[in-house]
């Protein structure tokens, strides 16, 4: 009975359904259009938590698949599913979302609109992680870029917004050619044994490509999709557009959205295209630790608060490239975890930030300070998620870093440089993320309280909610990893066994 | 050509044409019989009328199979002439009920009757399997497309649009007629059939080569293709909103159905030869359509660069051939119309209330009258091939259509092509909804008729993507007899 209820599909649905209902609604109604997001966001959370308790790992593989013929001409099926690689990040997102919800209670400016385009992301967002089906995953991706433009054009830092917005469209849509071109590469080159081509990703794994054809054809596949990831010299549009976007959309952006290209590159590049990722990886991986030192480096000497979360986030998904670069167990989980984990992480950053921003309108480092008297939760939740960051024992970072250093190390086997880079990137990149985090702590959150600040409000009761439910994460994941990580184990085991890795 | 024993079913298969004929006449006839004051209905009546033909002939008007010839080989009645009908019917119902409210034709009884004619021609055009026909359909929509594009006499960048659509129009038109009176000298025949047959004996394929190319001036110059589109933008801007509406839509969808007809038919001969040269074609139409559509600032003028560059998307389609390549530039076209009727919807309705055309006149649109704006980025959007709209699954089909034979350099240019052309839609949505503007709280009157349209054409570019499959098949099943020996 229960494996009659379409789970994913309703989760996926119900933003999408959600921003039609709030379109129909008039804009006065302010009040009515923020509990209406809300209740939608929670009941999307809600649904995805219990998805990730209702997986059974002991069977793994793909569950609560949902398949019917969309364009049967061109092998397009409406497919989707999920296995211990994506279920995280549904999780992820449906957190991030409804947080997402709570800190934008505060705008005043055609909620409406903003809900509408905001819910319309997310279910793209969902779509991306959970299809099966290779043209369902572009489809669902296109979906997510055009509302972020406007989610930013509109709603964005006035300064850049314009040019943030075209420019992180641009890119991607770019990026997304390119993994597009791969995508059809494939989809041509496989030919069913009904003799049709299809955009199945679990067929076209079992395809067979020839060595060569994986080798001409990771590449673009690739990274097309590390740019959504950020991957270095990639990452340009990230903390422009980051920093450009309004609170809620900062956090789904850098929480979910660059996920969404590592997950993307990982699902069609590395799954589809092994052969491809053998050779290339061990070259990538300079790239991800490029990634990590130099957006470590560069965080640390920005003086506008926002662009320091935007550099942290741009080094710490260059871990995630890393793990993911290791092809061997440790280092996928903890990219997994990683991926999960910086996502909250960043989603709260960005919110402190934003809360911060609202009450005291500007963001220059130097000018701020003392703001623990105002808001002593949002501090205490930047100290948490700066531990987060650094990788602490006893939170989510460091059940995350850990392994991937341990992977990259071990992959000493596959390229020699691998431990070297492992080295690099935790000695340049650990300390220095500390240094810029207690700077930023340090000349925010204490110290003198400048008079100008000396009236401004508190944060409210809805900001609490959502920095409450991202530190709960963040340190469950920290205190007891195994419930996420078995699952993850169970995820990439069939495709590390696919890459001749363990 | 002779006639065989008078079958009723003729008559049926011709009925749209027919209701058509008589909606003319009703409409000259109410326009005398009526005071100026009420002849705002006039509008309504042929909007209305015209859906009701569309009814009327979904229902009494449906070929068998793979179709018949009729009138002595003149009529073909299929499946394609349907949905090309269809399309028409729809275009014109659309643009009648979009003039209400625009002042100079709205009140005229004779601007929608030369409306109808115009769309009389185009089904015919869709149906005519014979040169002479064909020359005869093409001529009535041509000359009927003349008078509206310079229907306001007062207004002389009307008078100047007309003029330059006649001038150039006549002369391809010409051409072309040269080119088929070349195919009839070669042949001694005007049945598209016996042509195509009698042209697989002529041993030297140079003149057919040189046939097919002038015929391909008049049909290049109907779809608004490179390099025969320098008409567009000063027609679409000079005529009245509603007939750029018109000619933008049905006009191109009507050259296009004559083109995948009477090539697939009659030059499978030389299609060795005319394949790269419509591949060019198609390439340079994009990307010139494309690239000048950029630096406009008058909307509609942008709005007819970007046609060109549609119709070079659309023809990826027809290069591709096959029944797919047909299908997916019919299911292309079917998209198209009722995608640049949106946008032209709000362009009418915004130029009402402003006057003006400027794309930075629509800033804070969006704060002004959001569901206005919506539209108009949901059509946007369609047009630039985002999902979930349709002009994404249309993208997606003529692309497919092109690397399945083997042309994937111009699925390649195709997909460069696309963003470009994703950078001038996103910047007139970014104008209506991040620029603000002094006259922001001002709302857009919209008319229940206009609204009633508007989401009626946003409701079909929805449907039509989410269930792309039943139109897709539907266009497959049209193009089929196209291929089997004997059909055409």
């Amino acid at each position: 009975m229960l494996e009659q209820i379409p789970f994913i599909s309703i989760i996926v649905f119900t933003p999408l359904v959600t921003a039609v209902l709030l379109m129909l609604l008039p804009p006065e109604r302010k009040t009515a259009i923020r509990v209406i997001s809300a209740i939608a966001a929670f009941i999307t959370m809600a649904l995805s938590i219990c998805l990730f308790f209702a997986y059974n790992q002991a069977q793994g593989g793909y569950q609560f698949t949902e398949r019917t013929d969309w364009i049967p001409q061109l092998g397009i099926s409406y497919f989707v599913g999920v296995d211990g690689l994506n279920l995280p990040l549904v999780v992820l997102t449906g957190i991030v979302a409804f947080t997402g919800v709570l800190v934008s209670w505060g705008i005043e400016d055609r909620p409406r609109e903003f809900f509408t385009f905001f819910f319309i992301l997310v279910t793209g967002v969902f779509g991306v992680f959970v299809s099966l089906d290779m043209f369902l995953l572009f489809f669902f991706y296109e979906l997510a870029v055009f509302p972020m433009y406007l989610l930013i054009g509109i709603w964005g830092w006035p300064v850049t917004r314009e040019y943030a917005a075209m420019k992180l469209t641009l890119y991607l849509l770019v990026g997304s050619v390119f993994s597009l071109v791969g995508a059809l590469a494939m989809y041509f080159s496989y030919t069913t044994p009904q003799g049709t081509h299809t955009f199945d990703m679990l067929e076209l794994a079992r395809a067979g490509f020839s060595p060569d054809f994986q080798r001409l054809w990771f590449l673009p596949t690739f990274l097309g999709f590390a740019v959504l990831a950020g991957l270095w010299p990639f990452h340009n549009w990230s903390p422009d557009g980051h920093v450009a976007a309004p609170t809620a959309v900062s956090m789904l952006h850098a929480g979910v959205l660059m996920k969404l290209g590592a997950y993307s590159a990982l699902r069609v590049g590395v799954i589809l295209l092994p052969e491809g990722a053998k050779t290339f990886l061990p070259f990538i991986v300079m790239l991800a630790v490029v990634n990590v030192v130099y957006g470590a480096f560069i965080a640390m000497i920005q003086r506008d608060f926002k662009y320091v979360i935007g550099f942290s986030s741009v080094s710490h998904m260059g871990l995630v490239s890393l793990g993911f670069a290791t092809m061997n167990h440790y280092g996928w989980v903890g990219a997994g975890l990683q991926m999960f984990s910086h996502g909250i992480m960043t989603a709260l950053f960005f919110a402190v930030v934003g809360m911060v921003y609202d009450r005291a309108h500007i963001r220059d480092i130097p000018q701020l300070g003392g703001m623990v008297r105002k808001m002593p939760w949002a501090a205490v939740a930047f100290i948490i998620g700066g531990l987060v960051s650094m990788g602490m024992p006893g939170f989510s970072g460091f059940v995350s870093e850990l392994p991937i250093f341990i992977g990259a190390w071990r992959a000493g086997s596959i390229a020699a440089w691998y431990p070297v880079i492992a080295v690099v990137a935790a000695l340049f990149g650990i300390p220095v993320t500390a240094a810029y985090i207690m700077r930023v702590v340090g000349r925010v959150f204490f110290g003198e309280l400048p008079p100008q600040f000396a009236h401004i409000p508190g944060i409210t009761v809805q900001d609490k909610i959502a920095l409450a439910i991202l530190v709960f994460f963040l340190i469950g994941l920290g205190v007891y990893p195994r419930i996420m990580a078995d699952l993850i184990g169970v995820g990439v085991r069939p495709f590390l066994a696919a890459l001749g890795g363990a | 050509m002779q006639f065989t024993t008078f079958d009723p079913n003729s008559l049926l298969a011709i009925l749209p044409e027919i209701l058509l004929l008589g909606l003319i006449v009703l409409v000259l006839g109410l326009d005398l019989a009526l005071p100026e004051s009420r002849r705002r209905n006039l509008g309504l009546l042929a909007g209305l009328g015209q859906l009701a033909i569309l009814a009327a002939m979904l229902a009494f008007s449906r070929p068998n199979g793979e179709g018949i010839s009729l009138w002595g080989g003149m009529f073909r009645h299929d499946l394609f002439t349907l949905i090309f009908r269809g399309m028409f019917l729809v275009a014109g119902a659309a643009t009648s009920l979009i003039s209400l409210d625009v002042r100079g034709i709205n009140r005229q009884g004779e601007y929608y009757a030369i409306l109808l004619a115009a769309v009389l021609g185009m089904n015919l055009m869709a149906a005519s399997n014979d040169l002479i026909m064909l020359y005869v359909a093409l001529e009535t929509t041509s000359i009927a497309l003349y008078l509206l594009a310079g229907y306001l006499r007062d207004d002389v960048r009307s008078s100047e649009a007309g003029l330059k659509y006649f001038l150039f129009g006549s002369v391809s038109s010409a051409v072309m007629l040269y080119g088929l009176s070349l195919l009839y000298g070669m042949t001694g025949k005007t049945g598209l059939r016996e042509v195509a047959a009698a042209l697989t004996n002529v041993q030297d394929t140079l003149p057919i080569i040189g046939a097919a190319v002038m015929i391909a001036v008049g049909f290049g110059f109907k779809v608004a293709a490179a390099p025969f589109h320098f008409w567009t933008p000063d027609v679409y801007e000079g005529a009245p909103p509603p007939v750029t509406a018109f000619i933008s839509v049905a006009s191109k969808a009507a050259g296009f159905s004559v083109l995948l007809r009477f090539f697939t038919a009659v030059f499978p001969v030389i299609q060795p030869q005319w394949g790269p040269l419509m591949a060019a074609i198609a390439a340079v139409t994009m990307t010139i359509g494309n690239v000048l559509a950029i630096p406009q600032r008058n909307i509609k003028r942008m709005l007819a660069y970007s046609s060109i560059a549609q119709a070079g998307y659309a023809l990826i389609g027809f290069v591709a051939g096959g029944e797919f390549g047909l299908a997916a530039t019919t299911y292309y076209l079917l998209m198209y119309v009722l995608t640049n009727i949106a946008a032209f919807t709000v362009v009418i309705l915004f130029a009402n209330l402003t006057g003006s055309e400027e794309i930075y006149d629509y800033a804070g649109l969006s704060r002004r009258s959001p569901y206005l704006a919506f539209a108009m980025l949901l059509a946007l959007l369609s047009l630039g091939g985002i999902p979930p709209l349709a002009g994404f699954f249309a993208k997606v089909y003529v692309f497919a259509a092109a690397i399945n034979t083997g042309l994937v350099w111009l699925a390649v240019v195709g997909v460069v092509n696309a963003i470009i052309g994703l950078y001038y839609y996103l910047t007139v949505a970014k104008v209506m909804y991040v620029h603000r503007s002094e006259e922001e709280h001002i709302p857009v009157p919209v008319p229940r008729v206009y609204a009633v349209v508007l989401a009626l054409l946003v409701v079909g570019i929805i449907v039509l993507a989410v269930g792309a499959n039943p139109w897709l098949d539907w266009a497959t099943q049209a193009a089929r007899p196209f291929f089997v020996a004997g059909g055409g």
